[in-house]
């Protein structure tokens, strides 16, 4: 279940704390909900001895979630723990599901996620995570779009805009960072509405249907968001404030 | 039947069960999988109003006469449409078999349809079960679930050609509608199982079938809206969606509502109360009381007096071929026209 990294921890580094764990978990998202894990109430314990070892427990709404996505929040939480200065080992440990030995064992031996299923899973799961990173891109088009027109903007004037021209907003950072991770162009000259497949610009004819495509996956996303709060609320019994998003 | 000021509605609830996940019907070595499964329908139970929450040991294993109080007596339900889930891996006598449903249902004639199920990596013998089962119940409809356990495979997908000698066979018995449920299969792990594509080709290629996606492809509901639009034989099963998201969540209800109404139209939705997850006589009265929460969603298609009607049960017994009594008929072109001229829509893409 644990991994000894290559690197002990420095002499003198400081060790960090519950705090500094949160903050790394903070980074690994739900690749389907596109939110944190901190956020979805995912964590369900973080703590770290003396020496440096970080112990991380994981959980999530149902025993049935997709494991694919399940191992990539393992494997993310992982990652993002171990490269903490001062972290010795890593564990992170997925509770109560029911591909938890696989994964729980698969992540802590870098085994990859084709041999933690040895003999079912066909590859690995970049194609996966991408396919979910171009949904975000189209439900963050909405978030960053929908304040724009709300203001008065036309819509026809959407197509002519860049990213630096559009008002900065978390919306719109956190877009330009999927469409990077894409490879997809972010930069201030970058047309605000591309193409999240190919990064082409969105034509003119096309410019209804993207939009409306753009508010479904948002509402889709969100929905998902929601009814994943509410199955792990009941689970645990968790007393989190959960009220409706806007 | 549902009457509310002066409106007279009729129900098909087009999609439920009569399941036992008791411990006496669990698998020896596969115990962890009954119970958690039947722990995951339950928490959905938890998004509904609270007076209507079960106990879990009420939930694993509710009665014939619970059934019919919930259903029918306090229900408003006219008709009811099994929809079986075997789950043979984990649960001896199944979870909802077939045979389980149309037996009760035999008992309370003109109350039930009984739908069968197959699975295609059941080969002949399979296809043997399935005649069996609509020469024995007339089943009109089978319920597919493609993330069903089977001897070591974990999931299927419906343009499989094993899965399309299947339809073809089952088009040749009489069935009509193909009732699509997706869940987290295991194969393969590196694709989405959750993803409809395998539907648009089955609908595609199938076009004397209608193919009703249930939960509305959830969690894949745009995906599942993009299909729709562009195949004329594929419905949006509401269950989950009323059941799930009207009382825990009505903002995110009105919006999910309004993009079907807007993708898939208000001639294309069914209900469904998915019992014994949600009873129906809440979700009924809420969906019949309920229109869009503010100006913010006029963009959306408008709800009137006979999307309901339709949504609750008429489109349903069009595709069921139910004798709707002639006081809860609608005038022919009622309602909102499609909301969305679809051709055109995808055309220009």
């Amino acid at each position: 279940m644990t991994r000894q990294l290559d690197a002990a921890a420095v002499p003198g580094t400081e060790l960090p704390g519950t705090a500094d764990l949160l903050a790394a978990l903070d980074t690994v998202r739900d690749p389907e909900l596109d939110e944190p894990v901190t956020a979805l109430g995912f964590v369900a314990s973080c703590s770290i001895s003396p020496a440096g070892d970080a112990r991380v427990h994981l959980r999530l709404p149902t025993y049935f979630c997709a494991p694919n996505f399940a191992f990539l929040m393992v494997a993310d939480a992982y990652d993002a723990v171990a490269a903490l200065p001062g972290v010795r080992r890593a564990e992170v440990v997925l509770d109560e599901h029911f591909a938890s030995d696989a994964i729980n064992g698969g992540v802590a031996a870098h085994a990859g996620f084709a041999r933690s299923f040895d003999g079912e899973a066909v590859g690995e799961l970049h194609d996966l995570r991408a396919d979910f990173l171009r949904k975000a891109v189209m439900a963050g088009t909405d978030q960053v779009c929908r304040p724009l027109l709300a203001a008065g903007t036309d819509r026809a004037r959407l197509l002519g805009l860049t990213l630096g021209e559009v008002p900065p907003s978390p919306a719109l950072a956190r877009l330009r960072e999927r469409r990077a991770e894409l490879g997809l162009p972010a930069g201030d000259d970058a047309p605000l509405l591309i193409d999240p497949r190919t990064g082409d610009p969105v034509r003119p004819d096309d410019l209804r249907l993207h939009l409306g495509r753009a508010r479904l996956t948002r509402t889709s996303l969100e929905a998902n968001g929601s009814i994943c709060r509410g199955m792990l609320r009941h689970r645990y019994d968790s007393s989190r404030e959960d009220e409706e998003a806007e | 039947m549902y009457e509310k000021d002066g409106e007279k509605y009729f129900v098909v609830d087009s999609h439920m069960h009569y399941w036992n996940a008791a411990p006496d019907n669990w698998v020896p070595g596969a115990e962890k999988y009954a119970k958690g499964w039947i722990e995951c329908f339950h928490a959905y139970q938890s998004l509904g109003p609270p007076s209507t929450h079960w106990s879990i040991e009420h939930f694993q294993k509710y009665s014939e006469d619970d059934l019919m109080k919930d259903v029918f007596e306090d229900g408003y339900v006219d008709v009811a449409i099994f929809q079986p889930t075997y789950l043979t891996e984990w649960y001896k006598e199944g979870f909802n078999t077939t045979e389980r449903n149309a037996l009760m249902g035999e008992r309370h004639p003109g109350k039930f349809l009984a739908n069968t199920r197959f699975d295609p990596r059941d080969g002949d013998v399979g296809l043997k079960r399935l005649q069996a089962d609509v020469d024995r119940y007339g089943s009109k409809g089978v319920k597919l679930y493609t993330a069903e356990w089977n001897n070591g495979s974990r999931g299927y997908k419906l343009s499989d050609p094993g899965a399309y000698r299947y339809l073809e066979a089952a088009q040749g018995m009489g069935i009509k509608n193909v009732h699509v449920h997706k869940g987290p299969t295991i194969w393969p792990l590196d694709k989405d199982a959750f993803d409809v594509s395998d539907v648009d080709h089955a609908a595609t290629d199938f076009p004397e079938l209608n193919f009703i996606v249930e939960h509305v492809g959830l969690p894949r509901i745009e995906d599942f809206c993009f299909m729709a639009t562009q195949e004329p034989n594929v419905y949006a099963g509401l269950s989950v969606v009323i059941g799930g998201l009207m009382h825990a969540r009505p903002k995110f209800f009105a919006k999910v509502m309004g993009e079907l109404l807007f993708w898939v139209g208000e001639d294309k939705m069914t209900f469904g109360s998915d019992y014994g997850i949600w009873e129906p006589r809440w979700q009924i009265e809420g969906f019949v009381d309920w229109d869009y929460p503010s100006d913010e969603f006029s963009d959306f298609p408008r709800v009137t007096t006979a999307t309901k009607k339709k949504i609750l049960g008429l489109n349903a017994a069009r595709l069921y071929d139910i004798e709707v009594p002639a006081e809860y008929q609608l005038p022919a072109q009622a309602g909102t026209p499609a909301a969305q001229d679809d051709a055109q829509l995808v055309a220009g893409a």
